[in-house]
């Protein structure tokens, strides 16, 4: 008998909700059944989601995948592998199917490939080389170069993260601190989940580096609890980084030092707002600050605090590693380097798609996205979590940048785009806008706590035809209200998807609507 | 037989000077306990030296605590838009009534809870759901019962 297969097959929570699990130990069954020699590697996921569980099997160094596999499809396939005979579910190879293939994965390049807990892997596949070369540079010239790519947060506010990086290494303090945000709560996205499930290293250098340069040498990564897998990832490999002097007291032989310790939270959509994660950081209730002051400045335990969105900390690496000057010449404008767009909803093709900004979003969600799951047509899609704006299919042609988006009312926030067929109701979408603003806001503002539950009221007695234009007229004053009044983005995006429904929707408020109400 | 406060006192201590050590204490008791009883308001104000309020205020803040028990299978439903967009509001009435328990309840049997989630990050996948441990995406009636008997087959072994 030859060498043991390679197989390969995603550890990922959406590969595993699909059954990858069951898969990998019919594998195992089959295998023995077979006496074949297995070794089977588990991966992050490629984010091509509706072809998982996507299994590869290593064929002269190329992988070939399989998918979506199914748990009764696998002695054929084994068979059919052994034979070296075509299987109805075989993809060919899997870097050349047309979704991954067109992708600029700088983030992402290793997620699917390597077995994510292992420092071996990581640091052969060009992990480490963002750290080795910020080792060698003053704290300074790292903030420097991070200013210099332009990289802006990937959280939502899109602030320049260089700026600061900056503010934190100037403020004198005794303590500093780093703060991984990994409360992803909008609906339509996963990238943060599938890159802390799938290079969970990536993350970890990326901390070490702002550690190093603002001279924090202590960081947190506050994750939701809704993310087990996750959780149970990142446990693993920050011990593991700790063992391979990834992190610790004497970082790669370089004498510096940052520790790094995971937080999970207790289900709070809103301690994804910097300031209310802190609060729950220190054990508290997730309640916003009034900024300022910056948490650059005044932060976790009235420290200077660097708070950063997953994917912010996970682009850092790679802006050191190959220079500012190749990050910023991805993208377009202000809006540099590479965004993981999360394709999600009723969509034919979901998953996360990784390129440069400025690709339009009718690309994404036709082309990539592939339409409708239900073959229906797209009515339309909302960009950027529960916060997002609605848009319609005749806004399809605008470009995926910062700019582009704000100018149409729009943001990219954390770049999900969530799909909707001809069935959707977007006075539902709105008042449920407001729903969940009323469920997970803090309470602290007025105008978002109490405006939220008006909101819901004002949406019911529009969709009943009760005093239609006296209430869409308190619906515009709740909305200027929760704008100028909320601390946070809670209260002062809510307005957002319900604006942006009623601006480009406006027959779903309309006296007769045009479909009959669920009732 | 009910936890006693010295139970409750030897979970709680170690977390005492952890950061965000009250959260995490909080999760612990719930996870031995299966909720958390009103005597954990004065064992961690002590412990931590906060006021009681405090204490419940943190408790009543997130989701994720509770003070009754939860039936012994949990299923979640996610609500939010990436899950609507693809049937998730359809499902949800599905599943309540083949379950006849409305989101947010228990079952009288105290096997069953139902319950709303806002997001499991599976929204490339939708609609989600999660039973017990068990995550399942382009979840459909069927698929969260047969999770829910497999649940309770484990249980009734375990």
């Amino acid at each position: 008998m030859g060498d043991a297969l390679n197989l390969f097959l995603p550890l990922d929570s959406v590969a595993v909700a699909l059954g990858a699990d069951d898969v990998a130990s019919a594998l195992r069954d089959e295998a023995a059944k077979r006496k074949l020699d297995v070794t089977i590697t588990r991966t992050g996921s490629r984010g091509m989601h509706w072809l998982e569980p996507l299994l590869e099997v290593e064929s002269d160094g190329v992988r070939f995948g399989y998918g979506p596999v199914d748990i009764g499809d696998v002695g054929a396939l084994l068979d059919a592998v052994a034979a070296n005979v075509r299987h109805p579910k075989a993809l060919g190879s899997v870097q050349d199917i047309p979704f991954f293939k067109h992708q600029t994965r700088i983030i992402f390049e290793r997620c699917g490939i390597i077995d994510p807990v292992s420092t071996d892997q990581y640091l052969s596949h060009g992990g480490g080389a963002g750290l080795d070369k910020a080792l060698r540079m003053s704290g300074a010239e790292i903030c420097e170069e991070v200013l210099a790519s332009g990289v802006r947060g990937r959280g939502g506010a899109g602030f320049p993260a260089g700026i600061k990086w900056k503010t934190v290494a100037e403020t004198r303090a005794d303590q500093k601190y780093i703060v991984a945000n990994a409360d992803e709560g909008d609906s339509g996205t996963f990238a943060d989940r599938m890159i802390m499930e799938g290079d969970p290293f990536l993350l970890i250098e990326g901390m070490t580096i702002a550690g190093v340069a603002v001279g924090a040498t202590k960081g947190y990564i506050y994750l939701r609890s809704e993310y087990p897998v996750a959780a149970r990832i990142l446990a693993q490999a920050i011990d593991r980084a700790y063992s391979a002097g990834l992190i610790g007291e004497n970082i790669r032989g370089s004498g510096e030092r940052f520790d790094i310790e995971l937080f999970v939270g207790a289900g709070a959509y809103i301690c994804g707002e910097e300031t209310s994660l802190l609060e729950s950081l220190e054990g508290k209730r997730g309640e916003v600050r009034a900024k300022p002051p910056l948490p650059a400045v005044e932060g976790l335990f009235g420290k200077p605090t660097l708070v950063h969105n997953v994917i912010t900390l996970c682009s850092i690496p790679h802006i050191l590693a190959e220079g500012a000057a190749s990050y910023r010449d991805l993208g377009v404008g202000k809006s540099t380097g590479t965004m993981p767009f999360q394709i999600a909803g009723n969509v034919k093709h979901g998953g996360l798609y990784e390129t440069a900004f400025g690709l339009p979003l009718r690309a994404l969600v036709e082309e990539i996205g592939g339409g409708a799951r239900t073959g229906r047509p797209v009515r339309a899609v909302q960009i950027g979590g529960p916060l997002g704006a609605y848009l319609p299919p005749s806004l399809f042609h605008l470009q995926m940048d910062y700019e582009t988006m704000l100018a149409n009312g729009a943001g990219v926030g954390h770049g999900g785009i969530v799909v909707f067929d001809e069935d959707v109701d977007l006075l539902e979408q709105a008042r449920y806008a407001f729903e969940f603003c009323a469920e997970e806001s803090c309470g602290k503002c007025t105008p978002c706590r109490v405006g939220s539950v008006r909101g819901v009221e004002v949406m019911d007695r529009i969709r009943d035809d009760i005093d239609r234009e006296q209430n869409l007229t308190v619906l515009d004053d709740l909305c200027e209200l929760m704008v100028d009044g909320s601390l946070c983005a809670m209260g002062g995006m809510t307005p957002i998807p319900v604006k942006s429904a009623l601006k480009h929707f406006p027959e779903d408020f309309a006296i007769n609507r045009g479909k009959s109400d669920a009732e | 037989m009910p936890p006693g406060d010295q139970e409750i006192r030897s979970i709680i201590e170690p977390y005492l000077n952890k950061t965000g050590g009250l959260i995490t204490a909080l999760r612990a008791v719930q996870e031995a306990i299966g909720h958390l009883p009103e005597e954990t308001d004065a064992i961690a104000a002590d412990i931590f030296n906060l006021s009681r309020a405090e204490v419940m205020g943190v408790i009543s803040f997130y989701a994720d605590f509770h003070r009754a028990p939860k039936g012994r299978t949990v299923i979640r439903l996610c609500a939010a838009e990436a899950c609507q967009a693809a049937g998730g509001r359809g499902l949800q009435e599905q599943v309540e009534g083949r379950l006849a328990l409305k989101m947010g309840e228990t079952a009288p049997s105290g096997n069953i809870t139902l319950e709303t989630v806002y997001c499991l990050g599976l929204c490339s996948a939708a609609p989600a759901a999660m039973v017990g441990e068990r995550l399942l995406a382009r979840a459909d009636v069927e698929r969260v019962a047969d999770a829910l008997n497999d649940a309770d087959g484990n249980a009734a072994r375990g």
